[in-house]
């Protein structure tokens, strides 16, 4: 946040530290630009308002983690970055829950305590100093169940990839939820004692998390016994929460101006152009969808979940795709052959274990245009679909250099059929008789024979056709 | 002698190969070698470093790509950060501590070439206005090697006082430049707050800490100003035109000019002896023509006061990473905070300790309001009261000092007296103005400093008329016999 380390997940403890983030004697910070912008961009997308001065506090506490004995970070209800906002979260039965956020302020991370395989402990700092942006939601809370805290967690998460400013990654601790939990009888005004919940490293677990909270809390109570305010750990293997630290008293965190930081200061201006670099977000994306393309909140839904996703959709229809069908496309095949091979469709997806697919909007836009002008059979197209992957070659390359293109002469077709009826007696018997299903029999000889290239509703014609005659 | 030239002289002697830098070094390391054992003015001195450094700048000058001031040598507090060179702060916490990187001013002084004599003592992390509180040795006054040299920056002060060095860096932070330099009777500068990057200089109060330098004139005080003096993007409160040019140093005149004397800072708590030279100062610049106005900056009474809240709040913070976790020796307890407190509790000297208690205390919830934020709003007030002046005269006079050099442990048992000492100093850190002292002037054989402040990044006129009043004053150049 205030020096100019690589911000990544890993590596060899204590490398990619400077004095400023080891908080060595001498060293001053400087606050990053980009994570301020990073920080007002989502508060503008959370519907905050913004602290057009707002400046950053040290908060004083001493932890072998903590590099300088304090944490710079943004203190007081109007001075984060931004306050009073809130995010709307889609629900399956096309309503919104209106999520109140009370501020997101920018601090610094600190360092890992580790446990050395050794005995003993060490401190790796590669994560210190690293921007933090916290989220708060309001209080008293919107939040109910579990489920919303998941879908609160989804949509958000949606919302800073589209931004860009996060890659969301959970297990990698870049996005983390700690969940103030507290329950109440059905009716009551006043909530009980807050439990905080610490190392929730999936949607999946901030869900179990808190559904195990909840649980938890109204056994102590129906046992007679009383809800400690506590942080807690959350262990994933036993999907269990344990007691890690008493929050008995109010720590004092003496918190001041840091004097080595000037006060922020935004220019209207600023601020405005910062709004105009802002993309669609994920709920109006949904919204427009099911406008424009009369889709169900689930296509909807699956298609802005991601905003490459949605951004590979969005190319296809400028293109010129029949958006029902091309998203039918992506979410059917095109989904099924990612997930299989783990690869992608943007570069910006792309590491180590994940290659950037060859399939691109024009790709599968090309391979739609066949099909729908009969050029192909829905068959074919996924044959070609499957040769397109490999090589990257368009689907009309591929058709050219196969004999794949679908057979609708007439007379092939007949001669076919003909056949085909010689050959059956039995099932020809059946037709005459009056089991008329059995045509699909036989069309689907044709088909073999063909194999796979007769346009089918041609064979179909001219099978019954054949059959009168025959 | 050759270390008995000023730094501009020697720059000159040097780049017409007159004298070489190892010449130069030599001879001062010669006269460290001979005065410092009773002077204290050294904690880290490296002779092979020294001339290898020398050798350096030999070069350059022997290229001609030297600058200003190459081949000078130069004193450092030991606050400020030095690659390879232990940097201590006079502090137990921090013995044997060598820092992995170079405070930008230090940078800039080896970019031009000039010769890194050593590092200074100094009271421990600052906090002092004596030079006692240093954890590692004591510090005398040139003039009476009884008495302190003033503080915080005394080894700097004494440095340049006793000609173990030509030039030297200190830190004022509410004084800790310009008084030792008013009791060694020498030139001390406290530049504008942000035109001498703070980056690598271990901060005690940051909103306070300026960077300056010490010299036997203002003429060396402002060459070595334009080299120190810069905008440094790894310190957020540099200012964007940070950097000096005193290329007209020479061109001012006292005449018509207008000096505003603060009552409050004339007043019982001053010495008689010290009021005296000053007014014989002030008899002696009215015949150059200048015309001095009595005025009334009532929020001074709370100089002190404020100070004592602000320093120890940011201190208590800024020293809080001194945990023994990291660097520096540890003292092993019951689990980190126990530890730390060991650590703490054994290797900072009692008035760092005093001062982080008494910055937390100022700090603390239920407190807050009534200390630090009041305080910064007096001090709001007060710069406010400076800005008024400055629209109307071109500078502010007053004795730097209320009192002379006092005998070593005098006020051992008074700290209250000690920390008085700084009523004159305080505000130009307060309103982050710049201010110098310059030797008025004898009394009872110990020099008597004068002081100059003037308005933010007023520092050039500020330097102009202090080399003016310094020609105007025989008293200036007066040097001690050692």
């Amino acid at each position: 946040m205030f020096c100019r380390c690589e911000v990544a997940f890993g590596g060899e403890p204590n490398t990619r530290v400077c004095p400023v983030c080891l908080g060595l004697p001498g060293a001053l910070p400087v606050p990053n630009k980009k994570a301020i912008e990073f920080v007002l961009r989502t508060a503008l997308a959370l519907n905050c308002k913004i602290a057009m001065r707002s400046v950053f506090h040290r908060k004083n506490y001493f932890y072998p983690d903590l590099p300088k004995g304090f944490q710079v970070s943004q203190y007081g209800e109007t001075n984060p970055l931004g306050y009073h906002g809130f995010l709307d979260v889609p629900n399956a039965e096309g309503g919104i829950k209106r999520i109140g956020i009370r501020r997101i302020h920018l601090e610094e991370d600190t360092g890992k305590l580790m446990h050395l395989p050794s005995g003993g402990s060490g401190v790796d700092y590669n994560r210190a100093g690293v921007p933090l942006m916290e989220v708060v939601t309001d209080f008293p809370p919107d939040i109910n169940t579990p489920d919303e805290a998941r879908e609160y967690m989804v949509q958000l998460r949606q919302i800073l990839l589209y931004l860009g400013v996060c890659d969301g990654k959970m297990e990698e601790g870049s996005m983390r939820c700690e969940p103030n939990i507290s329950i109440r009888l059905e009716g009551a005004e006043e909530l009980g004692t807050k439990t905080e919940l610490k190392n929730l490293n999936s949607f999946r677990s901030v869900q179990l998390g808190i559904q195990f909270e909840t649980r938890r809390q109204i056994a102590v109570l129906e046992s007679g016994g009383k809800v400690a305010q506590e942080t807690r750990g959350w262990n994933d293997a036993t999907e269990t929460s344990f007691a890690m630290r008493l929050k008995e008293s109010e720590n004092d965190y003496r918190y001041f101006e840091d004097p080595d930081l000037i006060p922020m200061e935004f220019t209207e201006e600023y601020i405005e152009s910062l709004r105009a670099t802002l993309p669609e977000l994920p709920l109006a994306k949904y919204r427009r969808y099911m406008a424009d393309y009369g889709m169900t909140t689930k296509e909807a839904g699956v298609l802005t979940g991601d905003k490459h996703w949605a951004g590979f959709f969005e190319q296809g229809v400028a293109l010129g795709a029949d958006p029902k069908l091309f998203s039918n496309w992506m979410n059917s095949e095109l989904a099924k052959y990612l997930n299989e091979t783990g690869q992608v469709i943007h570069a910006d997806l792309a590491d180590d274990h994940h290659a950037l697919s060859k399939i691109t909007p024009n790709h599968l836009l090309g391979l739609i245009v066949l099909i729908q002008d009969g050029t192909i059979s829905g068959k074919t197209a996924k044959d070609i679909f499957r040769e397109m992957l490999v090589s990257g070659d368009q689907a009309s390359g591929i058709l050219a250099k196969s004999n794949l293109t679908q057979i609708s002469d007439d007379e092939q077709i007949k001669a076919w059929c003909k056949e085909v009826i010689q050959n059956n007696p039995d099932p020809v018997a059946k037709y005459k008789s009056g089991v008329i299903n059995v045509i699909g029999f036989l069309v689907g000889q044709v088909m073999k024979q063909s194999q796979g290239r007769a346009n089918a509703q041609l064979v179909q014609e001219l099978m019954k056709a054949e059959l009168e005659n025959a | 002698m050759l270390t008995e030239l000023s730094a501009v002289e020697l720059a000159a002697k040097l780049r017409s190969r007159e004298v070489s830098a190892t010449e130069v070094a030599q001879a001062q390391l010669n006269r460290i070698a001979e005065l410092d054992a009773n002077l204290g003015a050294f904690l880290h001195v490296s002779p092979e470093n020294v001339l290898e450094e020398a050798a350096n700048a030999q070069k350059l000058l022997d290229s001609g790509e030297g600058g200003a001031l190459t081949g000078v040598p130069i004193a450092l507090k030991d606050n400020m950060c030095t690659l390879g060179l232990p940097t201590t702060c006079a502090s137990k916490i921090l013995e044997n501590y060598i820092p992995p990187y170079d405070a930008t001013v230090v940078g800039r002084l080896r970019e031009q070439g000039l010769v890194l004599l050593g590092k200074t003592n100094m009271d421990e992390f600052a906090m002092g206005g004596s030079t006692e509180k240093s954890a590692y040795r004591s510090c005398h006054n040139p003039w009476d090697l009884t008495c302190a040299p003033g503080g915080s920056s005394g080894g700097s002060a004494v440095a340049v006082a006793g000609s173990l060095a030509p030039l030297s860096l200190g830190s004022d932070t509410g004084g800790s430049i310009r008084q030792p330099a008013s009791l060694c009777g020498i030139v001390g500068f406290k530049p504008t707050y942000g035109r001498v990057s703070r980056y690598g200089l271990v901060a005690f109060s940051s909103s306070l800490d300026q960077i300056g330098p010490f010299g036997r004139s203002v003429e060396d005080v402002a060459a070595i100003s334009d080299v120190i003096s810069g905008y440094d993007h790894h310190d957020s409160t540099s200012l964007p035109n940070a950097g000096m040019d005193n290329s007209g140093l020479k061109d001012g005149t006292l005449k018509g000019k207008r000096f505003a004397l603060p009552k409050e800072l004339f007043g019982s708590g001053i010495e008689p002896g010290v009021l005296s030279v000053i007014h014989e100062t002030i008899d002696l610049l009215k015949k150059e023509g200048v015309e001095f106005t009595e005025v009334s900056v009532p929020s001074i009474a709370q100089a002190v006061t404020i100070y004592y809240i602000i320093a120890p709040a940011e201190a208590s913070s800024n020293l809080a990473r001194f945990d023994g976790v990291r660097y520096g020796p540890r003292i092993e307890g019951d689990g980190h905070i126990g530890s730390a407190a060991k650590t703490r509790g054994e290797l900072f000297g009692h008035e760092v300790k005093a001062r982080i208690m008494i910055g937390t205390y100022a700090l603390s919830a239920g407190y807050f309001d009534a200390y630090y934020l009041r305080a910064q709003q007096v001090r709001a007030v007060m710069a406010q009261d400076f800005e008024k002046i400055f629209a109307e005269f071109d500078a502010v006079f007053s004795p730097t000092s209320p009192a002379v050099a006092f005998k070593l442990g005098a006020l051992d048992s008074d700290p209250m007296a000690l920390k008085m000492l700084d009523l004159c100093t305080i505000p130009a850190n307060m309103g982050g103005f710049p201010a110098i002292s310059l030797n008025a002037g004898l009394s009872g054989g110990l020099p008597v400093g004068l002081q100059l402040m003037g308005p933010v990044m007023g520092d050039e006129n500020l330097l102009q008329l202090a080399y003016s009043v310094e020609r105007a004053m025989p008293a200036a150049t007066v040097r001690p016999r050692l």
